[in-house]
């Protein structure tokens, strides 16, 4: 890979509650096409940094640009730029399908003909037509999770957040989901993700481990496992989950 | 005598099975592993068992007696540990535990040494609102709360799910220390790799109970000989082998793939010669499956 302008660059960033520094200088960036994991253990500061990187809070301190625009000074703009998608927030499961589409084209600020050609074009190649009126309630999970992937890329933002979106899912609606995010990496989406399952962590092209705050690894999958001579990610996480805590003491 | 025994039990919500004609056994002193994902029916068999939702249809003796007839003398012997955090947000962590021990007619003095190990880690913020614990702090003092009045039984919904696996291990040992003082242990959970902390698993989907075993031994209703495929980007290989005539199933696993065949005599150097081709170097090898494999087939 020749070296493009990273779509993600973070430098020294850090969020701090009163004296308790929930990210605590991190640095890294993430390149267009990538699939990005973001891991760490729970309270290691995932969703806080992840709330900065989308806009929603603003840092204490450091730099950071997303898409291109900088985190302080053009929230709104990251907004508009990305999507973003979790097993808990996706779809409203009492609208039906081309509500849903339409809800978010609005959102999004899409125009009136814009969503109806989204929609259109959507529906199809999911496959979805004849279910365009059902009440997402009465979906399979597989579909839904389709459906809530394709809704957050509806404005065609370079890059998506996925915040734990395989979490309680059945072991083969987990691999499509997956195969969904590599055709979109492969068209080159920016994808940036978070997940518990290890296995998934072998999945992403370069994963980041967070402890305490802090960046305590950050490299493919194939290299932290030479680095922390495990077997795979599961031993990883454990090796600089001890390290990290060991540190901290 | 089980310690559960559960014989066709079947709840609907609507036009909706949630727990379809299941039956279980649990040993005494066992720990039984309900595996799953979401909407499997983990948590509505869970709330039968512990009396708090009634079935349709089927029966079930918990400890010998009846969750439907005799819930009042079984919520003594029984603790459970819901699925979703469900102690008083603004209690203090000892105030919940106090709650808790009040309930059963104890106190936290009478039954301390249950849950030293656990409470023991979490006393040091026992002032401490329960809302402003921490995921990890959160599900000690759940446990602590569920283990006070000291149960015979343990019902745990989903204990692990959205946990990272280092605070899982750390769960998973807890409940081992439980479990070898005694205690009977029902636990649910989505996470496959978990099976083999239990002494029984249970594989659930749509409302079923698809297969009962040991860990070890549930991995024998996998009929296939499965292969194991090594090779670089991933995802080109795994779309070359979805193409190859010879594929029956190819799914990804951490860092390489599974794979099954058409045939029942699979000869790897023709899908190597096939991918040869198309300039893919792979290293084909015979494996044993896991469980989670095992649940994928029993999908399908």
């Amino acid at each position: 890979m020749t070296d493009p302008a990273p779509i993600v660059s973070v430098k020294n960033l850090v969020k701090a509650f009163g004296k308790f520094h929930a990210v605590d200088r991190i640095s890294f960036e993430v390149f267009p096409g990538e699939i990005f994991g973001f891991l760490g253990a729970n309270g290691a500061g995932k969703t806080t940094a992840i709330k900065m990187l989308t806009g929603l809070w603003k840092p204490t301190s450091g730099e950071a640009t997303v898409a291109g625009y900088d985190i302080y000074k053009e929230a709104e703009s990251i907004k508009r730029d990305i999507g973003y998608m979790s097993q808990k927030f996706s779809l409203y499961s009492d609208l039906s399908v081309v509500e849903n589409i339409r809800l978010f084209g609005g959102i999004y600020g899409l125009g009136k003909e814009e969503i109806k050609m989204k929609s259109d074009d959507l529906l199809k190649r999911l496959n979805l037509e004849k279910e365009a009126g059902s009440l997402i309630s009465s979906l399979p999970l597989g579909w839904k999770q389709k459906l809530a992937f394709s809704v957050a890329m509806l404005h065609d933002p370079k890059i998506i957040f996925l915040d734990e979106p395989t979490g309680g899912v059945d072991p083969i609606t987990r691999r499509q989901f997956w195969d969904m995010i590599y055709e979109a990496a492969d068209r080159g989406k920016t994808i940036f993700v978070t997940t518990h399952y290890m296995d998934e962590a072998e999945y992403c092209d370069r994963i980041s481990m967070m402890v305490s705050g802090k960046i305590a690894a950050l490299g493919t999958p194939g290299a932290l496992k030479k680095g922390f001579k495990a077997r795979d990610m599961d031993e990883v996480f454990v090796g600089i989950a001890r390290e990290g805590k060991s540190l901290a003491e | 005598m089980k310690a559960i025994e559960a014989r066709s039990i079947t709840k609907k919500y609507g036009d909706v099975i949630a727990v379809n004609e299941v039956s279980l056994n649990v040993e005494d002193g066992g720990i039984y592993g309900l595996i799953g994902p979401d909407g499997a029916g983990k948590t509505t068999l869970i709330r039968i068992l512990t009396s708090l939702l009634y079935p349709e249809s089927g029966s079930a003796m918990v400890l010998g007696l009846d969750p439907v007839r005799e819930y009042k003398k079984l919520r003594k012997l029984i603790g459970y540990m819901p699925g979703k955090f469900s102690l008083y947000q603004d209690l203090s962590v000892e105030e919940n535990l106090q709650l808790f021990a009040s309930l059963h007619n104890t106190t936290i003095k009478e039954n301390y040494h249950l849950i030293r190990d656990i409470y023991s880690q979490i006393e040091p913020f026992r002032k401490r609102k329960a809302g402003a614990l921490s995921g990890g702090m959160k599900q000690k003092l759940a446990l602590s709360c569920a283990m006070i009045h000291k149960p015979e039984i343990l019902f745990l919904d989903e204990p692990t799910t959205g946990v990272d696996p280092v605070s899982r291990k750390e769960f998973w040992e807890m409940l081992k220390n439980l479990n070898e003082d005694g205690l009977t242990i029902l636990v649910s959970t989505p996470y496959m790799d978990e099976a083999r902390q239990c002494h029984t698993i249970g594989l659930m989907q749509h409302g079923k109970i698809m297969a009962v075993d040991s860990p070890e031994n549930v991995t024998t209703m996998f009929k296939k000989d499965l292969f194991e495929i090594k090779g670089q980007d991933k995802y080109k290989l795994l779309k070359s082998i979805r193409e190859y005539q010879g594929t029956d199933t190819v799914y990804s696993f951490g860092s390489s793939l599974h794979y099954t065949d058409r045939s029942g005599d699979f000869q790897p150097r023709h899908l190597e010669k096939y991918l040869e081709k198309q300039g893919i170097a792979v290293v084909i090898e015979k494996i044993s499956p896991t469980v989670e494999d095992t649940f994928m087939a029993l999908m399908r």
